[in-house]
């Protein structure tokens, strides 16, 4: 087919932004990078009224985001079980057996977002699915984003429920033992977050 | 020597001192006995419920005994018996010992609960203060004072109790009617 030059150069520029505009990964963010010293996970339950508190000592992220359009960002999360310490020998011996996180056969729980949406200055929704050793639940994650220096800080806090998870299984329970609430609270510094 | 009439030769103690002596008697020796037998289970749900149910009973002697001392500052006991003076110096001397542990018992377990970071919530609902801040290494210092000193309240409970037997039984002075609730 012969064709002019500008019916040619005008047709590949359609056809480019059609691509663009049914293929999103052309918009998705640049990744960030998580800057490990001041980021933490942490937990805390209750065994009998007495608040027991843990922390993730080694954890990945993959996250890109766009402040200004959140719906093309995604977030994904890595964490080691066997990291968790807890301030206490005999939790930290404890803690990896099969009846709680059962490090041997789920070395990692991890965390994959389905869809982010804007939810106030520098708030976030990040909705997705939540696997804790083998079982997967439907999570949606409040996230505050403050910016300083080049970094961005994201932090928030949710409640899952530890027996969705079978973390404390048998004997475990018992929820007037061992509450099935767990509170996680993260912080995460995050380097190549473009501005809020 | 033999009181014939024990009503009026024995004085007895204040309804109140024998309430609190025969309670707090109750929940030392039952605070005891849990503490023996919790550290003996490997880590399961009996063992943090015995735990728990330890502290509970330990934080609640603790305020008993504050209480009974208040009582005991001002409500003087009945007069001693007759007695040889190295008893009665034995005596007083192992009832002030025996004060000083009831406090001194369940402070250090308090302070060996809080430096492990492990607050103690009485009866599950109420969050008492660390009064020492979470520190594992002092954790590892603390704890077997904790212990040393129950072994040595229980030893001296022991020594109380068979004085005290003693007493009633073979010298005859009718000295448990003294503590003895009831009519005289």
């Amino acid at each position: 087919m012969n064709l002019r030059p500008r019916t040619l150069y005008s047709l590949t520029l359609a056809a480019a932004l059609l691509a663009a505009a049914v293929d999103p990964i052309h918009a998705q963010p640049q990744p960030a990078t998580l800057v490990a010293a001041g980021s933490e996970i942490v937990f805390t339950t209750r065994q009998m009224g007495v608040p027991v508190e843990g922390k993730f000592g080694s954890f990945s992220a993959q996250i890109a985001l766009d402040p200004k359009k959140p719906e093309t960002g995604s977030v994904a999360f890595r964490i080691d079980t066997g990291s968790a310490r807890f301030g206490s020998a005999e939790l930290d011996a404890e803690v990896p057996k099969p009846t709680w996180l059962s490090v041997a056969r789920f070395p990692q729980a991890s965390f994959q977002s389905s869809a982010i949406k804007a939810a106030g200055p520098g708030k976030f929704e990040v909705a997705g699915k939540l696997t804790i050793k083998g079982s997967v639940r439907d999570l949606v994650v409040p996230v505050q984003v403050a910016q300083a220096a080049g970094n961005s800080t994201a932090s928030g806090s949710f409640t899952i429920k530890r027996l969705d998870f079978k973390v404390g299984e048998a004997e475990w329970a018992d929820t007037s033992m061992l509450a099935n609430d767990v509170q996680v609270r993260f912080k995460l510094v995050l380097t190549g977050i473009a501005p809020l | 020597m033999r009181s014939a009439d024990t009503s009026s030769a024995t004085a007895r103690y204040h309804p109140v001192s024998m309430a609190l002596h025969w309670l707090l008697a109750l929940m030392i020796l039952g605070a005891l006995g849990v503490g023996l037998y919790m550290v003996s289970l490997p880590f399961s749900p009996t063992r943090l419920k015995l735990i728990n149910w330890h502290k509970w009973l330990g934080m609640t002697i603790l305020v008993l005994s504050a209480a009974r001392l208040l009582w005991r500052l001002t409500h003087r006991p009945p007069a001693d018996l007759p007695m040889p003076a190295w008893q009665r110096a034995a005596a007083h001397g192992a009832h002030a010992a025996l004060y000083g542990l009831f406090f001194a018992v369940p402070l250090v377990g308090w302070a060996y609960s809080s430096a492990a970071g492990f607050p103690v919530v009485w009866f599950g609902v109420l969050p008492l203060p660390d009064w020492v801040q979470p520190n594992r290494e002092l954790a590892e210092a603390i704890k077997p004072w904790h212990g040393w000193l129950a072994y040595t309240l229980a030893a001296v409970v022991a020594v109380h109790v068979a004085a005290a037997l003693k007493h009633h039984f073979i010298d005859r002075d009718g000295l448990l009617d003294r503590m003895r609730p009831g009519r005289a």
